[in-house]
């Protein structure tokens, strides 16, 4: 029969060489070995197996969903662990309103979390739903063997393959499709992880959760609503319209939330699986007590406050919680976190150690620094203003700067800075910030305004019968920019009034020099 | 007679007017009903070894314009018998062979009809050919079609082309299969090579083959991580690895859902 197949199989391919035919002879043998056994289901390749003294038992593993974490292994011996994990190309929610094909290991992203043992003896199965359009394969990063996986689980639509490891080296591991195009494969979500737990276990907590980062590209932006397909042009660019956890936007928010009790030890499985970018994990208001840098076994640091991941790694970090509250699960690189969904939350439940955190005690306003010390700038300016006012005045032909200049000028300081509470109409807004325009308050007294504008004007006070309590800080302007801006409002907006002198702002400030 | 195309590296006034004077859509009589003579040209491998030429020749050639559907098939198992979903041999095709079918004779709903025939294995494919007294075609030939865009030989310069092939990618396997036919021609009058099915080639698993410098194990490998970008032509064209994955995923008895064929013929 192998005969009869070489026949076949030599006579489409006349052009190639002996190189091939010999290679062929090889294909060929596996043709018939698939055929055959594919009728009976999963091949068994007995020629292959070896006995594995060390191995006791067998069982098949449990992955889990994201957040969720299968409980630890309770064996103290490695055994056989069947793994069985299927490929589904699904559309999912990406965000509010924005669908995505995602390519999975298990219906979701990121894929199933595998729990195995050091030594543990691991049968995989991959298999790729018949209704998927691709063919895929896994690669193990927990694997010692070429392509971690990848060659002996590629696997077409519809089919199924199996290959065995034996899980040698502990640790929390990526795993990923790596079929090609490598990148897009990742970029449609294909990636999860495997914990190999070293064989002492690790320390026993009260609550483990899975979270996994990746990024996608699109063509629409972030909150482009449709169904969004992948933008192979964005994703060589690195520039993706999405960072998230757990595949989604919104996956570790609200009623989603991760939770916990205060007094509680947490260890989250952090995974990255890119496909371009570099995670700076960090939990708003936490400190990691210990991080497991990489995913390796040994706790490399502790009391730290951003743990990096690269794409294709992981961390294993763990803390207590001492405080209630929300606590935000953040990519550090910023606009990740604000502009594109790298955000999750832990949210902690009990009483408040208000010796840990006290809340806010103190709610006051704050006027800066700058306030005496303008005040004492303001003072030398002043003095020199002074003596320019008198130079000035000695002068006939400068005297002769009149009122409308001195409006002018006076507009430009209005527009740089009081608009900004007076608004540009003069009319101040109700309630908050008091009006120019007309107002009974700034026309009344004018040493009372120049006052006002030097040191600032804080506290209750009536314009045109509405009562005001607000903050103006000191303005920082010379005694003739005071001079002019208070010109300019008391002859605008419906306003009229005489000019002020830099001699009349000068002489205030001095009196509140003396104050 | 024809000129020579390279999908490739394809500019120039004087080389389009040559182009369009070739009878590409039916100016000559075609070799078989339903088929389009594909002028020569010159294909890149997307992958290749050190010591594999960078350009393959394609010599002119038949392409039928669309799959093959279910009406073809049923005249085909009519005919060959051996070749029933009840008959055939599972060394020549695996379980799932023509599942879709209803029966041995029957396909279902006559607007399966006009729809690809699909669950074929390669040894089906490659007898229904022969009993068409043609052959499948070459992945050489079959890429080379492929990279030929709606209004421009060089499909890459073809924007409207290269979104309508990455759409494919982006979207979920339909419920039904739409009818042949139905997707856009290229400039050669052929259709459906991008949107509807995969398709087989007389070579599909010949592809990482012919290189001897990664040694016999590294059949596939190319194809898994960063290795897959190393030693081809465009590392952009992901369409062309996709099909050049899907191709080398397949063993010659498997069937699968979205993958059919179209038949091909030597002038």
């Amino acid at each position: 029969m192998v005969a009869a197949i070489l026949k076949i199989r030599s006579s489409f391919l006349p052009k190639l060489g002996a190189g091939f035919f010999m290679l062929a002879v090889v294909l060929s043998g596996t043709v018939l070995g698939q055929a055959v056994e594919t009728e009976a289901g999963i091949p068994k390749s007995a020629a292959s197996k070896i006995v594995d003294p060390e191995i006791i038992g067998e069982e098949h593993a449990v992955p889990t969903q994201a957040p969720n974490v299968p409980p630890p292994i309770q064996r103290k011996h490695p055994a056989k662990v069947i793994v069985e994990l299927e490929v589904r190309e699904v559309v999912k929610k990406l965000a509010d309103g924005v669908d995505y094909l995602f390519w999975t290991f298990g219906g979701d992203v990121p894929g199933s979390f595998i729990r195995i043992r050091e030594g543990d003896l691991v049968e995989f199965r991959l298999s790729n739903h018949p209704q998927n359009k691709m063919p895929h394969n896994i690669d193990l990063h927990a694997v010692t063997g070429p392509g971690g996986g990848a060659t002996s689980s590629f696997t077409a639509p519809g089919h199924t393959s199996q290959f065995s490891f034996k899980a040698l080296n502990p640790g929390l591991y990526v795993y990923h499709c790596a079929t090609a195009p490598v990148g897009m494969h990742v970029g449609n979500g294909m990636y999860g992880l495997i914990l190999v737990e070293p064989k002492e276990g690790l320390p026993p907590v009260d609550h483990e959760y899975y979270v996994m980062q990746g990024e996608f590209y699109t063509p629409g932006k972030f909150g482009e609503e449709g169904l969004q397909a992948f933008d192979q042009e964005k994703a060589i660019d690195e520039r993706p319209s999405y960072v998230v956890f757990n595949g989604a936007v919104g996956s570790l928010v609200g009623d989603n939330a991760l939770r916990a009790k205060v007094g509680e030890r947490v260890r989250l499985f952090v995974g990255n699986g890119g496909p371009n970018l570099t995670s700076s994990f960090h939990v708003i208001g936490e400190i990691f007590d210990t991080v497991y840098q990489e995913g390796g076994t040994v706790p490399t640091q502790h009391n730290i406050q951003t743990t990096m991941i690269p794409a294709g790694g992981s961390a294993i970090v763990e803390f207590r919680t001492d405080v209630p509250g929300t606590f935000i699960l953040v990519d550090h690189s910023l606009f990740r976190a604000f502009n594109k969904g790298a955000l999750g939350m832990l949210k902690v439940e009990g009483p408040e150690n208000l010796l840990v955190y006290s809340g806010k005690e103190v709610d006051a306003i704050y006027l800066g620094k700058q306030a005496p010390e303008n005040i004492a700038a303001g003072k030398s300016v002043a003095e020199l203003q002074a003596k320019v006012a008198m130079a000035i005045k000695s002068d006939p032909k400068i005297a002769g700067l009149n009122k409308e200049i001195q409006m002018e000028k006076g507009k430009r300081v209005y527009l740089q800075t009081c608009f900004a509470c007076h608004q540009p109409t003069g009319l101040g807004l109700p309630g908050v910030f008091p009006p120019l325009a007309k107002s009974d308050y700034l026309m009344a007294d004018k040493a009372r305004s120049i006052a006002g504008v030097i040191k600032g004007n804080t506290g209750p006070l009536k314009v045109n019968g509405s009562d005001y309590n607000g903050v103006m800080p000191p303005v920082l302007l010379t005694d003739e920019q005071i001079a002019n801006v208070l010109t300019y409002v008391r002859n605008s907006f419906g306003n009229e009034g005489d000019a002020v002198t830099t001699e009349e702002v000068g002489k205030v400030r001095a009196e509140i020099a003396h104050q | 007679m024809f000129a020579r195309f390279t999908a490739g590296a394809f500019t120039g006034a004087a080389a389009i007017v040559l182009l369009l004077a070739v009878p590409v859509t039916g100016a000559e009589a075609p070799a078989l009903p339903g088929m389009v003579i594909v002028p020569a040209g010159i294909y890149r491998p997307l992958f290749r070894g050190e010591k594999d030429p960078k350009e393959i020749s394609v010599p002119s050639f038949a392409l039928e314009t669309v799959p093959v559907t279910n009406v073809d098939f049923l005249e085909f198992v009519r005919a060959r018998p051996q070749w029933r979903r009840s008959q055939v041999k599972r060394l020549f095709a695996d379980p799932g062979y023509l599942q879709h079918w209803t029966g041995d004779l029957d396909f279902g709903s006559p607007e399966n009809g006009a729809r690809p025939v699909v669950f074929i294995s390669w040894f089906a494919a490659k007898a229904y050919a022969a009993w068409k007294g043609a052959r499948l075609p070459t992945t050489a030939e079959w890429e080379y079609v492929a990279n030929v865009g709606f209004t421009s030989v060089e499909g890459a310069k073809d924007v409207d082309f290269r979104h309508a092939v990455a759409k494919w990618y982006g979207t979920p396997a339909p419920d039904v299969l739409p009818q042949v036919g139905a997707g856009r021609a290229n400039l050669f009058g052929v259709h459906d090579l991008h949107g509807l099915v995969w398709e087989w080639t007389s070579d599909f698993n010949s592809t990482f083959v012919t290189g001897d410098a990664r040694g016999d194990t590294g059949v596939d490998r190319q194809l898994f991580c960063a290795a897959g970008s190393l030693g081809n032509g465009d590392p952009t064209n992901y369409p062309a690895f996709m099909r050049f994955g899907f191709r080398s995923s397949l063993k010659a008895a498997y069937t699968v859902h979205n993958l059919g064929f179209r038949c091909a013929k030597d002038l």
